[in-house]
C-alpha cells in the first residue's frame, strides 16, 4: 500500500539510546507543531478560530496530555497532528516527516471518543482491520489480534460482536486496533470519556502499562485533570477559544510506570507501585493543583 | 415461543369467528363466503391453484430479482457521485408517486398478448424503488468516526467501500428487500387483472369472481397470500443469514434496525384496493377482498 518503508520501530529502545550516553538533544522529535492556526468557516459568513499559534514539541516516548475546556480545540489539534485536518497556517511534522507523509506511512494509531468499531466485524476482525487494509496475510493478522486481545485483557472475546460488549470493552478494542500496527505514535481523543469512574481508572492503569511495555509516544486528549496527571510526562493546558497552549506542566511522579527503561523499570510490572499508590502521593495532588490553577488562569470554563 | 404460538392462536380464532359469523347471519357468498366453503374449493381446485401459483410466483420472482439488481446498482451509482444522486433521487421519488400498476395495460399493449414480460416489468419497477431508496440511504450512512478511521489508515476508495460502506448498508438493503418482496407478489397478481395470458392467480381470481364463483376466487386469494408469506419469510431468512451481527444476543444489536422509508407504506395499500374494484365488480366485496393483502404485507 505504502511506498515508503516505515523507519525501524524504536519501540523498546529507551530515549537516550545513543552510544555511551550521547546527548539526546539532536534526536528528531516525535511530533513538532509550529505556529498552527485552524480557522473554520461558519455558516452565515463568520468564522471560528479553533486554534491560534499552537507550538508543541513531543519527544519520542513521551506521554503528553492536552487538557482544556470543551470546545477549546483539543480534538482539532489532535486531528491536525494526524493529518485528518489540514491546518489553515503552520506546520506539523511527525518523526521528521510532514504530517501527510507520516499518515501514509502508518506512523500513528488513533482512537476516538466513540470507539467507532465496525459492528459487522467481530472483535478480532475489528483489531485486524488496519492490518487487512494494508494487505497483511490472514494468519499473521489472527496472530497479532490474539496478542493484542491478550494485551487489553479481552482474550476470551475474539469472536464476539461489538454490540455484545460494554462501552469499556469496546473502547479497549479500539485501543487495541490503534496499536495493531505497532505505531510509534498513539493519538487518543478522550478514549475513556464515556466510562464510569472505576472502569476509567482501570483503563488508565492499563494504558500506562501498555505505554510502558511498548514505548510508544502518546498524545492524549482529556478533560479529566487526574487522568492527565496520572498518565502524562507533560500536560499541555489550553485556553478557551481561540485555543492556545497557555502552560506546559511537567509531571514527575516517583515510582510511576514510565517509558520503558525509565523510573518504573522493574523487570516485571508486578512489583511496580500500584496505581492507587501513585494516585495517593503528595506529588500527584501537587500536580493536580498546578493543572487546575493553570486551567483557571486560562479563563472561565 | 409465544412469537410463533400467539399469531397462530389469533389466526385460528379469527377464522373460527368468521365461520360462526357467516353461518349465524346467513351471509351471501358474494358478500363473504365461509372459510369452510373456501377450503373446500381450495382442495377441489388444488392442481389448478398450484399451476396458477407457479406462474404468478415465477413472474414475481423474476421481476423481484431484476428490480433488486437494478435498485442495487442505481444505489451504488448514486452513492458514488453527487450528480447521479441528484438526478436519481427525484426520479425515484417521482416514480414512487405514480401508481406503477396503472402502467400495466400500457405495457401489455407493447408486447404480444401471451408475453409474461410486461407483468415482470411491472414487478421490477415496483421493486426498484424501495430497494434503491433504502440501499442508497444505507450507503450514505457511514459515521464520521469510521470515515476518519479509514482515512487515518490511508485506505483507498475500494477498501472503504468493501470494508465499511457496503457492510454498513446491508441492513438498509434488507429493509428495502423485505418491503420489495411483499410488493412483488401484490404487483404480480394485480398486473394480471389488466389482460395478458389468463393463467396466473390474478387472472383466476378475476374470472372466478366474474362467474360468481366467490369461494373459488377466495381460494386463489388464499394461495396468493401463502406465496406472499413464503417470499417474505425467505427474505427474512436471507437477512438473518447475511447479517449475523444483528442477531447476536444483546438488545443493542436489535435496536438498530433501520427504519423503512415511510412513503412506501402507503403505496401497496392503494394498489390492490384500486385494482380489485373492477375485477370483482361487486362493490361491497372490495374492502374485504383487500384485507388479506394487508395481512400478508405486514407479515
Ligand atoms: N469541522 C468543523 N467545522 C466547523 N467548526 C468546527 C469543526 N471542528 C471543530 N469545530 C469548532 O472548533 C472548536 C473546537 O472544537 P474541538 O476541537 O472539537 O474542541 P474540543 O475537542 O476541545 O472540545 C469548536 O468551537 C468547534 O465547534
Ligand atoms: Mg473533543
Amino acid at each position: 500500500m505504502t511506498s515508503t518503508t516505515p523507519p525501524p520501530v524504536p519501540a523498546l529502545s529507551p530515549t537516550a539510546a545513543g552510544p555511551a550516553g550521547a546527548p539526546p538533544a539532536v534526536e528528531v522529535p516525535a511530533v513538532e507543531v509550529r505556529g498552527v492556526d485552524q480557522v473554520f468557516p461558519v455558516a452565515g459568513g463568520g468564522q471560528t478560530v479553533a486554534l491560534s499559534g499552537i507550538d508543541l514539541t513531543v519527544a519520542p516516548g513521551e506521554f503528553v496530555s492536552l487538557i482544556g475546556p470543551s470546545g477549546c480545540g483539543k480534538s482539532t489539534l489532535l486531528r491536525v497532528v494526524g493529518d485528518l485536518l489540514t491546518p489553515t497556517r503552520g506546520e506539523v511534522r511527525v518523526f521528521g516527516q510532514e504530517a501527510g507523509e507520516a499518515r501514509r506511512a502508518q506512523t500513528y494509531g488513533i482512537a476516538f471518543q466513540q470507539a467507532g468499531l465496525l459492528e459487522w466485524r467481530t472483535v478480532a476482525g475489528n483489531i485486524e482491520l488496519p492490518l487487512q487494509v494494508h494487505g497483511v496475510k490472514k494468519k499473521e493478522r489472527r496472530e497479532r489480534a490474539r496478542e493484542l486481545l491478550e494485551l487489553v485483557g479481552l482474550a476470551d472475546f475474539a469472536g464476539h460482536w461489538p454490540a455484545q460488549l460494554s462501552g469499556g470493552m469496546q473502547q479497549r478494542v479500539a485501543i487495541a486496533r490503534a496499536l495493531a500496527e505497532r505505531p510509534r505514535l498513539l493519538l487518543l481523543d478522550e478514549p475513556f470519556g464515556a466510562l464510569d469512574e472505576m472502569t476509567r481508572e482501570r483503563m488508565q492503569a492499563e494504558l500506562a502499562r501498555i505505554r510502558h511495555e511498548t514505548g510508544t509516544t502518546v498524545i492524549l486528549v482529556t478533560h479529566s485533570i487526574p487522568e492527565a496527571v496520572f498518565l502524562s510526562d507533560r500536560v499541555a493546558v489550553m485556553s478557551p477559544r481561540p485555543g492556545r497552549i497557555t502552560q506546559l506542566i511537567e509531571v514527575d511522579l516517583p515510582g510511576r510506570l514510565g517509558p520503558p527503561g525509565e523510573s518504573g523499570d522493574a523487570p516485571s510490572t508486578d512489583d511496580a507501585p500500584s496505581a492507587d499508590d501513585v494516585r495517593e502521593q503528595a506529588a500527584f495532588f501537587a500536580a493536580v493543583t498546578a493543572v487546575r490553577e493553570a486551567l483557571r488562569a486560562g479563563g472561565p470554563t | 415461543m409465544t412469537a410463533v404460538v400467539a399469531p397462530i392462536v389469533l389466526g385460528a380464532a379469527v377464522v373460527g369467528l368468521w365461520e360462526l359469523f357467516v353461518k349465524a347471519n346467513d351471509i351471501k357468498p358474494y358478500l363473504l363466503p365461509a372459510p369452510s366453503a373456501i377450503w373446500a374449493q381450495f382442495r377441489r381446485s388444488f392442481d389448478l391453484i398450484l399451476d396458477a401459483a407457479w406462474v404468478t410466483g415465477l413472474n414475481a420472482l423474476v421481476g423481484l430479482l431484476v428490480g433488486l439488481v437494478l435498485g442495487l446498482l442505481a444505489a451504488l451509482v448514486a452513492a458514488r457521485s453527487r450528480i447521479a444522486d441528484g438526478m436519481l433521487g427525484p426520479i425515484a421519488a417521482a416514480m414512487n408517486a405514480i401508481p406503477i400498476i396503472a402502467l400495466a395495460p400500457l405495457l401489455n399493449t407493447m408486447f404480444s398478448a401471451t408475453s409474461s414480460v410486461p407483468r415482470r416489468m411491472v414487478v421490477a419497477i415496483v421493486v426498484f424503488f424501495p430497494v434503491f431508496v433504502n440501499t442508497a440511504r444505507g450507503l450514505r450512512q457511514v459515521s464520521p468516526v469510521q470515515r476518519e478511521l479509514m482515512r487515518s489508515l490511508n485506505a483507498g476508495p475500494g477498501a472503504f467501500a468493501r470494508m465499511v460502506q457496503l457492510p454498513g448498508a446491508l441492513p438498509y438493503f434488507f429493509t428495502g428487500f423485505r418491503l420489495a418482496s411483499s410488493l412483488a407478489i401484490i404487483a404480480a397478481v394485480v398486473a394480471e387483472y389488466f389482460g395478458g395470458r389468463q393463467n396466473g392467480l390474478g387472472s383466476r381470481i378475476a374470472s372466478a369472481a366474474a362467474s360468481s364463483g366467490y369461494p373459488r376466487a377466495w381460494a386463489f386469494v388464499i394461495a396468493a397470500c401463502l406465496i406472499g408469506i413464503l417470499v417474505y419469510l425467505v427474505a427474512g431468512l436471507l437477512e438473518w443469514l447475511a447479517t449475523p451481527w444483528r442477531r447476536a444476543g444483546s438488545a443493542a444489536g436489535r435496536r438498530r434496525r433501520p427504519p423503512a422509508v415511510p412513503a412506501l407504506a402507503a403505496a401497496p395499500a392503494t394498489a390492490p384496493a384500486m385494482a380489485m374494484a373492477p375485477a370483482t365488480g361487486v362493490a361491497p366485496a372490495t374492502d374485504d377482498a383487500s384485507a388479506p393483502w394487508t395481512a400478508s404485507r405486514d407479515g
